[in-house]
């Protein structure tokens, strides 16, 4: 049974896992030819990418941290683009998901270990999943596009770290725009040391594995699919449409808060104004690159873990402003486009 | 005595409020056209950021604003190009391609200036284009320096909008425009090139976005700055669902989002203000939503094949 249409799958891993590198390689190149362009050493500066991402042990361990919340991001937003609801607001969402875990983590921080570390995880889920499901519903009462809501709705949360950072939750010295660390408690445990890995990389791993399933083997992820490829005979079929929505958004959101909470409890310990240099933007390409699926975030995550921490090393050793890696992504992800892995996606869908 | 300094205030604010419409009006005439043939461009933000690094790179080095407005256009072009050849051509997914846009506009951007500028020593601020005294009109009290005391660009939103109204409205080629975005099969029958009228729609979208963010540098601030739109190119997506995807809806919903905007600036700059910035600055982003919700009263269609591709 397994066996059967083995051309079909092979052709589908093959679009998932074979193109992302040459859909890479020629986002790459094209990066060369700007950094060529402005005057740099496209060999020099990608040498100190590579070897910013891969030199040694420690090197490795901090592209698996900057690809944990990408995980977490691009698995969530899989589920929403996968129901055709375009999540554009990761970024809002993992910072409530930051401030819920780092107000658990200060003012509860006298709990004990066994359930301040969960609690802070969950209230992280809780606060991304809120700030998902508002766009949600807006879209489902009033009709308001979720692609230019989520956007506002980052605006709007960005704003409000801002507010709490310099105010209400300023430390206590008030020398800088962040908030006290939060509760020893609430940390979470790092393995590998002197690395700084942490448990949030092998809960990412967790919930990527656990959203494909929801995904591809459970009623739910039929019909999440089934309202993604064609709302309106979902709506016939009598799927609840609306509901639908409300979950695609709550769990995507639950998953950036998620990723929010995480880089609070193992990484800052605390919340300050720019916690994200983007996640849920990169999210974004991290889920598209794959075609939508969670499993394939994985590595999609560590590779735009690995371009992200590389190009900040490249910056520092290279003298390369670390921003390209936004272009060199945009370029990743049209590459795919032009590719025809979306298209294979679509026809997918049409089956 | 009350009067004088409240008078001043709303006098400050309405001057502003036309002027911090016009990026945001010049983007969403432009995805009017884009979105009226069927094709959403949600990379606006980005294609904005780069007229504005295109249109402060040219001036900064030719000492011309002129011609800095036309390498916003032409960039513009380049992007409109791209953009329609994989939206229209090879019929990717609209939402997909206008994210990647706006990851390169950021990107791009960001890595040049910071090449170029950021650390370069230079005087980076241009002389931008100065307001416009009119003989007799600037000097009415309160109306001269609400209406009368713009720039250029400012102005020519004052034909942009007819302009656009007419063509949409009452031409031929209007009439194409709207037909490929209600029903691109019936238009394809009745002899219409589809794929045409989409790349020319798509190309006055995007050129009109990067007009938008040329405004910025060459007649609001007067140098560029990473991210600069700052979410203007959001915003007047926005815009263009609360105008009903015409012209005289888009001029009218920027200028509220103007509004907020000035009132934001002008409350920020007053003395003891109680209100913490953050709130402040958040205002216009509050406002869409607010407004994109309101917007369920008054509900226009949106044309019919919008976001799939023919």
């Amino acid at each position: 049974m397994v066996w059967r249409n083995f051309g079909k799958r092979f052709r589908r891993a093959w679009q998932s896992i074979g193109l992302p590198p040459i859909a890479i390689l020629i986002a790459l190149l094209l990066g060369a030819v700007v950094l060529w362009l402005a005057g740099y050493d496209p060999l020099i500066a990608y040498r100190a990418m590579w070897q910013g991402a891969f030199k040694d042990l420690t090197a490795v361990t901090e592209v698996l941290i900057k690809a944990t919340p990408l995980i977490f991001i691009g698995a969530g937003l899989a589920i929403a683009f996968r129901c055709s609801i375009w999540n554009i607001g990761a970024e809002g969402q993992f910072y409530l998901g930051a401030i819920a875990a780092t107000a658990a983590g200060i003012y509860l921080g006298s709990l004990p270990r066994a359930i301040l570390m969960p609690l802070v995880l969950l209230l992280g889920i809780a606060g991304g999943a809120m700030w998902g499901m508002l766009a949600g519903f807006l879209k489902n009462r009033f009709g308001a596009n979720e692609v230019v809501t989520t956007i506002m709705l980052n605006y709007i949360a960005i704003f409000i770290t801002g507010f709490l950072v310099t105010g209400p939750m300023i430390e206590t010295k008030g020398l800088f725009p962040q908030t006290p660390r939060i509760s020893e408690n609430a940390w979470l445990p790092r393995f590998l040391p002197p690395t700084r890995l942490h448990l949030g990389f092998i809960i990412a791993l967790l919930l990527a594995i656990i959203l494909y399933i929801l995904l591809f083997k459970t009623s739910i992820g039929y019909t999440i699919r089934a309202v993604g490829t064609n709302a309106e005979a979902a709506r016939y079929a009598g799927i609840n449409v609306q509901n639908n929505i409300l979950l695609a958004m709550g769990i995507s959101g639950g998953a950036a808060g998620l990723a929010g909470a995480v880089e609070v409890a193992a990484i800052s310990y605390r919340l300050y104004q720019l916690i994200s240099p983007g996640y849920g933007f990169d999210g974004i390409a991290v889920s598209l690159l794959v075609g939508n699926n969670p499993l394939g975030v994985i590595f999609s995550g560590i590779l735009f873990g690995a371009l992200r921490s590389g190009s900040e090393v490249m910056q520092m050793n290279a003298r390369v402003p670390s921003v390209l890696v936004l272009m060199i992504q945009g370029m990743v992800v049209l590459s795919v486009v032009a590719f025809g892995v979306y298209r294979a996606v679509t026809m997918e869908k049409e089956e | 005595m009350e009067l004088l300094p409240a008078l001043l205030f709303l006098q400050s604010t309405l001057a502003a409020t036309w002027r911090m419409a016009t990026p945001i009006l010049y983007a969403a005439i432009g995805e009017v056209f884009s979105e009226r043939a069927g094709v959403l461009n949600i990379g606006l933000e980005g294609i904005m950021l780069i007229g504005a690094f295109a249109a402060y790179s040219t001036a900064f080095e030719t000492g011309n604003l002129v011609l800095g407005l036309i390498a916003a256009v032409l960039s513009g072009l380049v992007c409109g190009l791209v953009f329609a050849l994989f939206t229209v051509t090879i019929k990717a997914n609209q939402i997909v391609v206008g994210a990647a846009f706006n990851m390169i506009g950021m990107g791009i951007t960001g890595f040049l200036y910071r090449a170029f500028y950021a650390e370069s020593g230079k005087v980076l601020s241009l002389k931008t284009f100065l307001p416009l005294d009119l003989p007799f009109l600037s000097s009415i009290p309160f109306l001269g320096e609400v209406l009368f005391r713009h720039n250029i660009m400012v102005y020519a939103t004052l034909l942009l909008v007819p302009a656009a109204s007419f063509v949409l409205y009452k031409t031929a080629f209007g009439l194409s425009i709207r037909a490929v975005g209600e029903h691109p099969k019936a238009a394809d029958t009745a002899g219409i090139n589809v794929h045409r009228t989409r790349y020319i729609s798509v190309l006055i979208g995007t050129s009109l976005a990067a007009i938008g963010g040329a405004f910025l540098v060459l007649a609001y601030a007067d140098q560029f700055v990473e991210g600069i739109v700052t979410g203007r190119g959001f915003i007047a997506l926005a815009v263009v669902v609360f105008g009903g995807w015409s012209p005289w809806g888009a001029m009218g919903t920027s200028l509220l989002f103007g509004v907020f905007y000035a009132l934001q600036l002008r409350i920020q700059a007053m003395p003891n203000v109680l209100i913490p910035y953050q709130f402040l600055q958040a205002l216009p982003y509050l406002a869409t939503l607010l407004v994109l919700v309101g917007l369920t009263k008054r509900r226009v269609r949106a044309p019919k094949a919008l976001g799939i591709p023919y």
